[in-house]
């Protein structure tokens, strides 16, 4: 995750889970990028992206995404996948965040 | 003698499939070319197949043809009812283990909306204001001007993912 940073990308980690859960994590983990705390999956379905009830207490959650959006506010790269086993690998990100101005 | 009633490989291949399954989710997940396809869960489920398709043999032989080159030995008898049950109950498990296993791969995993709404390329990015884990409010605005690294940053990476509530 550093090494968006060095190429002046910014992560930033959307769920459900609640600021405090977030902070565990990220604690537990040693993450230092932005978790952003949507418990009522307001932007998470703004993004289309609502799985509905998938949480194991039927709680509506994101299904994985990605988006990397450029200075200006627009989407330069998705990635939806189609199984949630598979998600999008970092050096395929950082190919494309080189081509950002 | 019992090593050799004892049938070692129905319950190694039960055992195998076990560890295929679970392996997935404790240690392949975490490296990507065992993650995005499980082939080397696969790989071990093919191996604990074999294995306990010998047990089953062995469990259902009679023990004739190594009666007809040998003398009879306490080993060679047929097996008794136990055995033979084990051998069916392993397998059927060990079957089922494999059917779960594809299903939450393949099936389950793949129940996924399908997001046509979802900002495409070139389409600006839906702003938004959400709470940090700090619980101070962020904007994707907020996000996309303040400085990383000391300058101002190329862009910005969104990744949503399932939480763990």
């Amino acid at each position: 995750m550093a090494k968006f940073e060095e190429v002046g990308i910014r992560p930033v980690a959307i769920s459900v889970d609640t600021p405090e859960l977030s902070r565990n994590l990220a604690e537990q983990a040693g993450y230092s990028f932005t978790f952003l705390s949507d418990p009522k999956a307001d932007v998470i379905r703004r993004y289309d992206l609502l799985h509905a009830s998938a949480g194991t207490n039927g709680q509506d959650i994101a299904r994985p995404a990605e988006f990397l959006v450029d200075s200006s506010g627009t989407v330069r790269w998705v990635n939806l996948t189609e199984n949630y086993w598979v998600r999008a690998r970092p050096d395929q990100i950082l190919e494309v965040a080189k081509t950002l101005r | 003698m019992n090593a050799r009633r004892f049938n070692w490989p129905i319950w190694a291949g039960f055992l195998l499939s076990l560890i295929a399954f679970l392996s997935y989710f404790f240690v392949f997940v975490w490296f990507p070319v065992t993650r995005d396809f499980p082939w080397a869960n696969l790989l071990l489920f093919a191996i604990a197949a074999g294995l306990l398709l010998v047990g089953v043999r062995r469990a259902f032989s009679t023990g004739q043809s190594s009666r007809e080159d040998s003398p009879p030995k306490v080993g060679d008898r047929p097996r008794p009812r136990r055995s033979k049950i084990a051998a069916t109950v392993l397998t059927t498990l060990s079957v089922a283990i494999f059917g779960f296993f594809i299903f939450s791969i393949f099936i389950m995993a793949r129940r996924l909306p399908a997001s046509h709404s979802a900002p495409r390329i070139s389409q600006r990015a839906p702003d938004f204001t959400l709470s940090d884990m700090n619980g101070r409010p962020v904007s994707l605005l907020e996000l996309l001007t303040s400085p990383v690294n000391g300058k101002a940053p190329r862009g910005v990476l969104l990744v949503f993912y399932r939480g763990y509530w």
